[in-house]
């Protein structure tokens, strides 16, 4: 489990976090959504540590980041897993050099332990072989969001976290992503954080929802209770669109 | 502005110190430095043995056309010849030529991977980004340029040569000796001093510019004009400064 407690993060004068409590728990898909600005990539960078916070504490199942010592944060950081808006794919390496690069840096596996691992890793995430040699350039959007999904759990994290795992995909690739990473922080009980936009992600994966609100907590729930909440920041942010206030009231009046 | 200089300068050295901060898994390390020294290194010889033969024929044009005097025997065009590349040309004008292609390769490329959270996602992963994508360009640059400069040198002369035997400037025979009169190894250490102090300007300020790009492709491409900017003005400072040290 990931416990923030009390977290603010300021740039400057501008006040991005603003206090917020929040537990995400392990073996589901905790998703984060909220408007553009409304602090959820500066959140999701401050619990990985990409960002020192001014105030509050990040613990991960006890272990509080920021006071552990070099060792204890580097075996953390090997114990997370992270898949980037824009895949953050190495275009100088292969396929199959991105996913082992973990495994290079933290691993004591053989040449051939390490290869059986990444293939298992790519052909979990539907990449068939003959795709391995190729760059990430040659990759469509879709199969690139992939090959960091498989490099992510490479090291097989306690932790996944993704920023916009959907963003810029067509809606049918953007459905099969999600129930990957659905599947996969399942099967392996991973503690999973997506910063998403897509009210389809909330609906279909959302096993923890947070909504967050100039850079505060505003509500919290499951994805059933997304709909039927009458929490004027969630009927707000989710209920703007028209075809989301029409589903809103199809299913008050079934 | 001298302010700004200053805390440039400052952030240029917190900088190295992330850099050189020693390297936990050198195996790794020692593949990057393999694949700079292809992609910086070897990518650059074509360019530089293009320029450095044509260089060198018209410093022979140019040496033989001024000093066309029956009572200056042509052994002493080859020797300004000489000097003019071993000195001059090989160590300064090629470093600036490499800044240009090799510097602005490096400080795109990191940018990019800035830009695009590449950067990010090596720190997430525990890796330490400055010094695993920095510390083997600089490597590979401190071991490589030497080499161009030597083979710049060599393929300046032979140029020179060629040139005057072609055009029929100079008394090929004579002009051959020139090149071995009053020969100082020294300007040989002189020269490759300087190569190996402007290696590191190009692969540290190159890299500076562009693991600190904040913005997207424009600021990309700022930065890289940025560094050969800087890179231009450093090595013609250390230029002037290393041979005062060296040289008087």
């Amino acid at each position: 489990m990931i416990r923030v407690e009390g977290l603010h993060k300021s740039f400057g004068e501008q006040h991005v976090l603003r206090g917020i409590d929040v537990d995400f728990y392990e073996g589901q898909c905790n998703l984060i959504i909220g408007l553009s600005g409304s602090g959820k990539t500066v959140f999701l960078k401050s619990i990985l540590g990409l960002h020192f916070v001014d105030q509050g504490s990040i613990s991960f199942d006890g272990r509080i980041l920021g006071e552990m010592g070099k060792k204890e944060m580097k075996s953390l950081r090997q114990e997370m897993g992270m898949v980037f808006q824009g895949s953050a794919l190495f275009n100088s390496l292969s396929i199959e050099e991105n996913v082992r690069l973990p495994l290079d840096f933290f691993s004591d596996m053989t040449l051939e332990e390490k290869a059986e691992r990444v293939r298992f890793c790519l052909e979990r995430v539907r990449i068939e072989v003959d795709s391995f040699g190729k760059t990430p350039a040659e990759l469509s959007g879709g199969m690139q969001k992939r090959v960091a999904i498989a490099r992510a759990i490479v090291l097989n994290p306690k932790y996944l976290f993704c920023d916009e795992p959907n963003s810029g995909l067509d809606p049918e690739t953007a459905i099969v992503i999600d129930q990957l990473i659905h599947e996969i922080t399942h099967e392996f009980g991973m503690t999973t954080i997506i910063n998403t936009h897509d009210m389809n992600s909330v609906l279909e994966i959302g096993d923890h929802v947070v909504l967050m609100e100039q850079g505060k907590k505003a509500w919290e729930g499951r994805m059933d209770e997304v709909l039927n909440s009458d929490d004027t920041s969630v009927v707000d942010y989710v209920f703007r669109s028209n075809l989301f206030k029409k589903l809103r009231s199809a299913l008050r009046e079934s | 502005m001298i302010y700004r200089f200053l805390e440039g300068l400052g952030q240029y050295f917190l900088f190295l110190g992330e850099v050189f901060h020693k390297p936990e898994h050198w195996k790794e390390y020692g593949k990057s430095f393999f694949r700079e020294i292809e992609l910086l290194g070897f990518s650059s010889i074509g360019l530089v043995a293009f320029i450095s033969v044509f260089m060198g024929a018209v410093l022979t044009i140019q040496t033989a056309i001024n000093l066309s005097d029956p009572f200056v025997p042509d052994s002493y065009i080859a020797i300004a010849v000489r000097e003019g590349i071993i000195l001059e040309f090989a160590p300064t004008i090629v470093s600036l030529i490499l800044a240009g292609k090799v510097g602005s390769n490096i400080a795109s490329t990191l940018g990019t991977m800035r830009v695009t959270e590449q950067m990010d996602a090596l720190r997430v992963m525990g890796i330490n980004p400055a010094s695993y994508l920095v510390l083997p360009k600089i490597f590979a640059c401190l071991v490589f340029n030497p080499i161009l400069i030597t083979f710049s040198m060599a393929l300046g002369l032979v140029g020179g040569y060629y040139a005057g035997d072609f055009l029929g400037l100079v008394n090929t025979e004579v002009y051959l000796t020139g090149y071995f009169d009053d020969f100082d190894p020294f300007y040989v250490v002189y020269s490759l001093t300087k190569t190996f102090v402007f290696a590191f300007i190009i692969a540290t300020v190159s890299s500076f510019f562009g693991y600190n790009v904040q913005g997207g492709a424009v600021e990309v491409g700022k930065a890289s004009t940025k560094s050969v900017v800087t890179m231009s003005f450093s090595i013609i400072l250390f230029n002037y400064i290393l041979t005062n040290l060296l040289l008087q």
